[in-house]
């Protein structure tokens, strides 16, 4: 559970390679690891942005949100973290789809770009819709390019491609081009307001979702989400669903469930 | 005339008023003396009615007899021979369904305390194991030097799961000369065990110290290792092992179905207990895991889990803490003896009392629940009298926290990597008698198997299919 490398991505935003030869080995799309940074400490869920099976090393981006995730920023190069499991969550099911557009917003362009790059993969035309609140915070725009026949990029202020969100984008995109498939992953507003632009025009729509977890195997049931009016587990039966039947203020109230703890936490270590 | 026999040592215990605000243990244990004097209570009973009671056979008057003695040391072989995790199930087995049932005593409702022994004397023993412990001991102490390099021939068994059957049969297997590595898909091994029984109940440190003592059987325990996720049930057999053995538990918390259940401060029995137990919330904030829990609690359901979960919001600092069961106290499956310490504690029982709503604010926290109140009618299938709705019955209970502990039902995400393994209809792991599944070289037990049930139930399949593993790794 070594950390091979470290690069920090932006000030709130960090790329760790891990050493982890068999989840590695066994890593899809989609999926995500329970990461504890030291023995006592929370168990937070990562996606997994990239693995590379020969070298044995997943690839995790975390945003320096949390208690955890700073904690981690703390650590370096060549230090053990104390534990590792995954890979969880169902794999994104990859069929090929003539075009598939693939957006991401903020830290969940990391998150989104597996997925993309399997898409290509399979041979879909992706078209990618990336953005950030700033220019600084735009994260694997190289990568994303790499994978997609078109990259659009929107910074909330302007300072960097179109001034605006991503649904400013993919509403202009869906006027000049046909799609069959939108997949998007990032904060829940903005792939709430996603799945509002799709729906009248009935674009299969699906968003990976980030509520918290504890286990990760469908043990606790913290990660519950109501998915066309059905209690889900995010970590077993998603995290990937159709946005369409989400219910996405109750993921975003959840979300905020501890919000006062943390601030507690935050204030005392 | 039978001899007059004096009456039943009580076992002591923190003063509800002091044990309601801290984790630590309730019952405080058997002092030698009281150990000794309740010994002498046992009749020796030809016939044995409590080794019959005993889903793992222990040889209960031999071990008792031993005690009487003041031979300690004798005492905790016998119960080693026949159970590897003694100290655990002098805490949590229901002896009251089981061997003290049996007892002839019960009959004037004294039966030996056979739990309380049981509990003394692998308390006694982890204290001074090392210094005098029969010959079994020393046995397995050469034999795991002599198997102790990586390149050993010992057969390889994997066993999936680390509760109170994974252990078990590791431990058993490891006696037989079996090289066993175990899985187990959280930080921690013990499963129920680690994450869901309460320290003051269960001392983790209770815990730790039997999981060492099946390690040093010679048993390797890998965490943070979700088969079916990592690493497929075929993929083990691939690496040498000559056999798996899948005890995952039930470990798949079910939910009411009735509206609110998403609400914050609604939370599964498995999830509060791991905060709290696995993860340590009731450090926060020094340690960064948080719980919430409000002034008011009601945890519903009526078995242990439901029980454990109040207790643990108590001592969390929650004034007022209700169990809602729609049965009466005659049906709750809890242990009687929990029930009493609950009641001492103060927890608020609501019986025949169904929920049908749960109540949230604009903000989506819970706030009460709307429930209704039963009656009881005919028995049902499992022989206990069935709740019938009152009609119009409806009250409200506010409450700032709700815990859901009404079972569990069967997580599918190992069995649903293994398409050759046969499933019931509740996606519970068919086996034989022996554990066999479907699947050649796999075997199962404890709670995939026979859905909730006790530590012990999980110990004695255990068993048993530590035998048939035995027998299927020779032939092969």
């Amino acid at each position: 559970m070594k950390i091979l490398h470290k690069k920090r991505l932006n000030k709130e935003t960090t790329l760790y390679d891990l050493e982890l030869p068999e989840i590695a080995g066994k890593a899809e799309p989609g999926q995500f690891v329970i990461l504890r940074v030291d023995a006592d400490g929370e168990r937070i869920p990562l996606t997994i942005a990239d693995f590379d099976r020969e070298k044995g090393t997943i690839t995790i981006v975390a945003q320096e949100a949390g208690a955890t995730t700073k904690l981690l920023s703390q650590k370096k190069a060549g230090d053990e973290l104390a534990g590792v499991s995954g890979p969880l969550g169902r794999p994104v099911d990859i069929i090929k789809k003539s075009r598939v557009v693939c957006i991401g917003g903020g830290v969940g362009i990391a998150c989104v770009y597996p997925i993309a790059r399997a898409y290509n993969d399979a041979g879909s035309e992706v078209i990618s819709v990336i953005g950030a609140r700033t220019k600084e915070l735009l994260i694997f725009e190289d990568e994303m390019r790499r994978v997609s026949k078109e990259l659009l990029i929107t910074t909330d202020d302007g300072s960097y491609g179109e001034k605006g969100f991503v649904t400013d984008c993919l509403k202009r995109l869906l006027t000049r081009a046909k799609v069959n498939l939108v997949f998007t992953v990032g904060p829940a507003i903005m792939m709430a307001e996603v799945a509002r632009v799709t729906r009248p025009l009935n674009i299969d729509t699906w968003a990976g979702l980030n509520p918290l977890m504890v286990d990760g195997s469908g043990m606790c049931g913290a990660c519950r989400v109501s998915v066309d009016g059905k209690m889900k587990f995010a970590c077993v039966d998603g995290p990937h669903f159709d946005a369409h039947q989400i219910d996405f203020e109750e993921l975003i109230a959840r979300q905020k469930m501890y919000q006062k703890e943390e601030k507690v936490y935050a204030s005392q270590n | 005339m039978p001899p007059k026999i004096s009456p039943r040592q009580e076992i002591p215990k923190q003063s509800p008023r002091e044990r309601s605000h801290n984790f630590n243990e309730v019952a405080l244990g058997y002092a030698q003396q009281t150990a000794v004097a309740e010994a002498k209570r046992c009749l020796q009973c030809p016939d044995q009615p409590c080794v019959a009671g005993c889903p793992v056979g222990i040889d209960i008057p031999g071990f008792i007899r031993k005690i009487a003695e003041k031979n300690f040391a004798a005492a905790a072989k016998i119960l080693k021979e026949k159970n590897c995790l003694p100290a655990i199930c002098g805490r949590v087995c229901p002896q009251e369904d089981q061997c003290e049932k049996s007892c002839i005593l019960t009959q004037k409702n004294q039966p030996i305390a056979i739990g309380y022994l049981e509990r003394f004397v692998a308390d006694w023993d982890s204290q001074n194991r090392r210094s005098d412990f029969g010959s079994l001991q020393s046995t397995e102490n050469r034999e795991q030097k002599k198997y102790s390099s990586a390149n050993c021939k010992r057969p390889k068994v994997a066993v999936v799961g680390s509760g109170p059957a994974g252990l078990t049969v590791a431990g058993e297997l490891a006696k037989l000369g079996y090289y066993i590595v175990i899985f187990e898909a959280l930080h921690l091994p013990g499963g129920v065990l680690t994450y869901g029984i309460p320290g003051f109940r269960l001392p983790k440190e209770i815990v730790r110290q039997e999981i060492e003592y099946v390690k040093n059987l010679g048993v390797e325990v890998k965490t943070d290792y979700v088969i079916g996720k990592i690493k497929t049930i075929d993929e083990l057999f691939s690496q040498e092992f000559k056999a798996v053995y899948i005890a995952i538990g039930a470990g798949l918390p079910e939910f009411m179905g009735i509206a609110g259940e998403n609400l914050i401060g609604v939370y599964s029995a498995n999830e509060f207990l791991t905060r709290v137990n696995l993860m340590k919330a009731y450090l926060f904030p020094r340690i960064a895991t948080p719980i919430r829990v409000g002034r008011r609690v009601a945890v519903v359901g009526g078995g242990d889990v439901a029980l454990d979960s109040a207790r643990t919001a108590l001592r969390l600092g929650a004034e007022k803490v209700y169990i809602v069961y729609r049965r009466s106290d005659e049906e709750m499956p809890a242990r009687a003896e929990e029930f009493k310490n609950a009641i001492d504690e103060g927890i608020n029982f609501r019986f025949l009392t169904q929920p049908m709503k749960i109540i949230g604010d604009e903000k989506r926290n819970v706030r009460a629940i709307e429930c209704l109140r039963m009656k009881l009618g005919e028995p049902d299938a499992s022989g206990r009298r069935r709740p019938v709705p009152i009609a119009g019955s409806n009250f409200v209970i506010d409450l700032d926290t709700l815990i859901i502990a009404i079972g569990t039902g069967a997580n599918p995400l190992l069995t649903s990597s293994v398409p050759d393994l046969e499933l019931n209809e509740k996606g519970y792991i068919k086996v034989d008698v022996e554990g066999r599944t479907s699947k050649q070289g796999v075997f199962a037990g404890g709670d995939i198997v026979s859905g909730s049930a006790t530590v012990i139930a999980a110990m004695g399949m255990a068993k048993r299919a530590a035998l048939a593993i035995d027998s299927y790794v020779k032939k092969i």
